[in-house]
């Protein structure tokens, strides 16, 4: 497949010696797709997509990333670092860094960009994320789904060609939310290829290419959406969803 | 019929929360067992105040007049042995009559003190004008220049010695703390063992047997003919000794960082210098302010450790000045007294600024 962005070749990890986290990991990601990976705690949905830019190593297999193999390489670590933008549950926000700030400080430090054209990258990315007008304040100073707003535009002020999610509205009040869920299909109807570890079902409906449902550290079922939320297959994967759907 | 949503206008506290009289009431006379400790604390108060101030003050002997002092003593404080002794117990064995020199270098040095805490002197230039004080000092306190007479270093003495060795010490000892406190943290093993083994062998023996090393011991390890000052020998010791105990700090606040801040730094590209420069240190350092002053007013009082290898700092240069005299020696108390209004000084206002830099540090995460 030549427009594959990512692709996954028998990936094994292990936490340790014993606790094998990924098992046979087989994945392929087009350009452009976008993609909603699910799973019970445990699953190693996180430790997945947490691979693609090099937050976790692996054992076995090979996983390449934009033409780039991910290996022990520094360089290598690097070039697939600066394709990919990733959000964390936690935000994971500077916090003795204004907003401005937090945005400017890669362009600055890795892209080598001068301070105004930072700043103006970065203003482009709030008005984006809608949140422009807080870009003086300190992250702590916002409330949750701000902040998260505040992290996907830091991610994008790299220009990535590929978004990590990371249980991004897991961490927030139900009514913040929608404020973070509206920007990332913003951004997935704007041609981003996206991988959304979440339980947001509404958003996969929305924006999915694909759902990945994984369990015990492999891929259970992966389909379309409808087709996975109409007609799963494994009974594994109906049994989640009944719980996760019941209520 | 469904309720409809009142919002309740918000109204000011019924009894007054703020203020002198209800902290007074809350404070000291919260309970019957506060109120009398309240009553007997301040009796005792009451009680011993007026012998004090008498003994201070309308009793006590201001004139350098041994004998008026001997009349006085039991009823009130001989201050006399401060005006007789001051440039002492001040400058040490420095020469009399070229003490002008120490006391210029000492103004200069804490004024360049007290400017580098001031947020408006936090330019590039600073360093560059810490270079000059240093140069001045120098060249004011040992001479051979301009027309100076040359001192020799073990002749440097009291307050100029105390400031000087104190503020060295920290300013050499905080950079090498935090590459210590990093290094401990270090991946890499002979770098990460090597921290361990220097913090562990500095902490495991008291800043007494340092200085007995660096003073005595060191230069019989040296080649025949090559001597390095006892000043400076000195000063390393106590550098490295404070350094591993701020190392131990700073990795106190190395540790509090949130894993998911190095992986947002390792997500956005940073390297692991600039990682650390702009993102870890900057918030642990912030967490740290209060141990660490802590610790640099333990080093400055720490100084006086340095009498034993025979440099007479502050403390040092009181025993001078007094145990040799038998007129004055039995006044020691007042004297001591008079060093621990020096000791307290520094220290006190260390412990203000602390609190001042702690509440700069904290703007970001104040709502």
């Amino acid at each position: 497949m030549s427009d594959a962005i990512v692709t996954f070749e028998k990936v094994n990890k292990w936490y340790g010696n014993n606790f094998h986290v990924l098992r046979d990991i087989e994945l392929t990601v087009a350009r452009g797709e976008r993609i909603v990976i699910c799973g019970p705690s445990g699953s190693g949905k996180s430790t997945l997509i947490r691979c693609i830019n090099a937050l976790e190593e692996y054992q076995e297999g090979r996983i390449v990333v934009d033409g780039t193999e991910l290996t022990d390489d520094v360089k290598a670590v690097e070039a697939v670092r600066r394709q990919v933008g990733m959000v964390f549950q936690q935000f994971n926000l500077f916090p003795h860094l204004t907003v401005i700030e937090n945005l400017t400080l890669a362009p600055m430090w890795v892209g080598h960009l001068p301070k105004a054209e930072a700043e103006e990258r970065a203003m482009r990315q709030l008005e984006r994320v809608r949140i422009a007008e807080q870009a003086r304040k300190y992250p702590l100073q916002l409330s949750g789904g701000q902040q998260q707003r505040v992290a996907i535009a830091r991610a994008l002020c790299l220009t990535p060609k590929i978004m990590l999610f990371d249980e991004p509205t897991s961490a927030l009040d139900p009514e913040m939310i929608k404020e973070v869920l509206d920007v990332m299909i913003e951004l997935a109807g704007q041609g981003m290829t996206m991988l959304c570890v979440t339980h947001e079902m509404g958003f996969a409906k929305a924006v999915a290419d694909r759902v990945i449902f994984m369990d015990q550290g492999q891929i259970v079922e992966q389909n379309a959406p409808h087709e996975f939320f109409d007609n799963p297959k494994s009974d594994r994967t109906k049994d989640f969803l009944s719980k996760i759907l019941g209520h | 019929m469904a309720d409809l949503f009142q919002p309740i206008p918000a109204r000011p506290a019924p009894v007054a929360t703020e203020g002198l009289v209800p902290w007074v009431r809350r404070n000291l006379f919260g309970d019957w067992k506060s109120a009398v400790t309240t009553v007997l604390l301040l009796a005792l108060a009451l009680y011993l105040l007026p012998g004090l101030i008498d003994w201070g003050l309308f009793g006590a002997v201001f004139g350098a007049q041994a004998d008026a002092c001997q009349a006085a003593r039991g009823s009130g404080a001989c201050w006399g042995v401060v005006t007789e002794k001051w440039r002492v117990i001040i400058f040490g064995r420095y020469p009399y009559e070229e003490q002008w020199r120490p006391e210029i270098a000492t103004l200069v040095m804490v004024a360049a003190l007290v400017a580098s805490c001031v947020r408006w002197f936090w330019r590039p230039w600073l360093v560059a004008m810490w270079v000059g004080v240093l140069v001045v000092f120098f060249v004011l306190m040992g001479g051979g220049v301009l027309g100076l007479t040359p001192i020799r270093t073990d002749l440097w003495g009291g307050l100029p010695l105390t400031v000087m060795l104190a503020t060295l010490s920290i300013f050499l000892a905080f950079p090498l703390s935090v590459l210590v406190a990093l290094g401990r943290r270090s991946n890499l093993p002979a770098i990460r063992t090597a921290c361990v083994i220097y913090i562990e062998l500095i902490r495991g023996v008291p800043l007494i047997s340092v200085l007995f090393m660096a003073s005595f011991m060191f230069p019989l390890f040296m080649p025949q003919g090559m001597t390095i000052d006892v000043l400076a020998r000195v000063l390393v010791g106590i550098t490295l000794f404070a350094a591993a105990y701020m190392a131990e700090i700073v990795r106190g606040g190395l540790q509090a960082i949130p894993k998911g801040q190095l992986e947002a730094a390792a997500t956005l590209g940073l390297t692991y210098w600039q990682t650390q420069r702009k993102i870890v240190l900057p918030q642990a350092l912030a967490m740290v302010v209060p141990s660490m002053m802590n610790n640099f007013i333990s080093i400055f009082k720490d100084t006086s450790l340095v009498t034993i290898v025979s440099l007479y700092e502050l403390t040092g240069a009181l025993g001078l000045a007094l145990n040799s005299d038998v007129n004055w020696r039995p006044f020691k108390i007042e004297a001591y007294l008079f060093i621990t209004a020096i000791y307290f000084a520094f220290c006190f206002a260390m412990s203000r600024y602390s609190l001042w830099v702690e509440k700069q540090v904290s703007v970001s995460r104040t709502r």
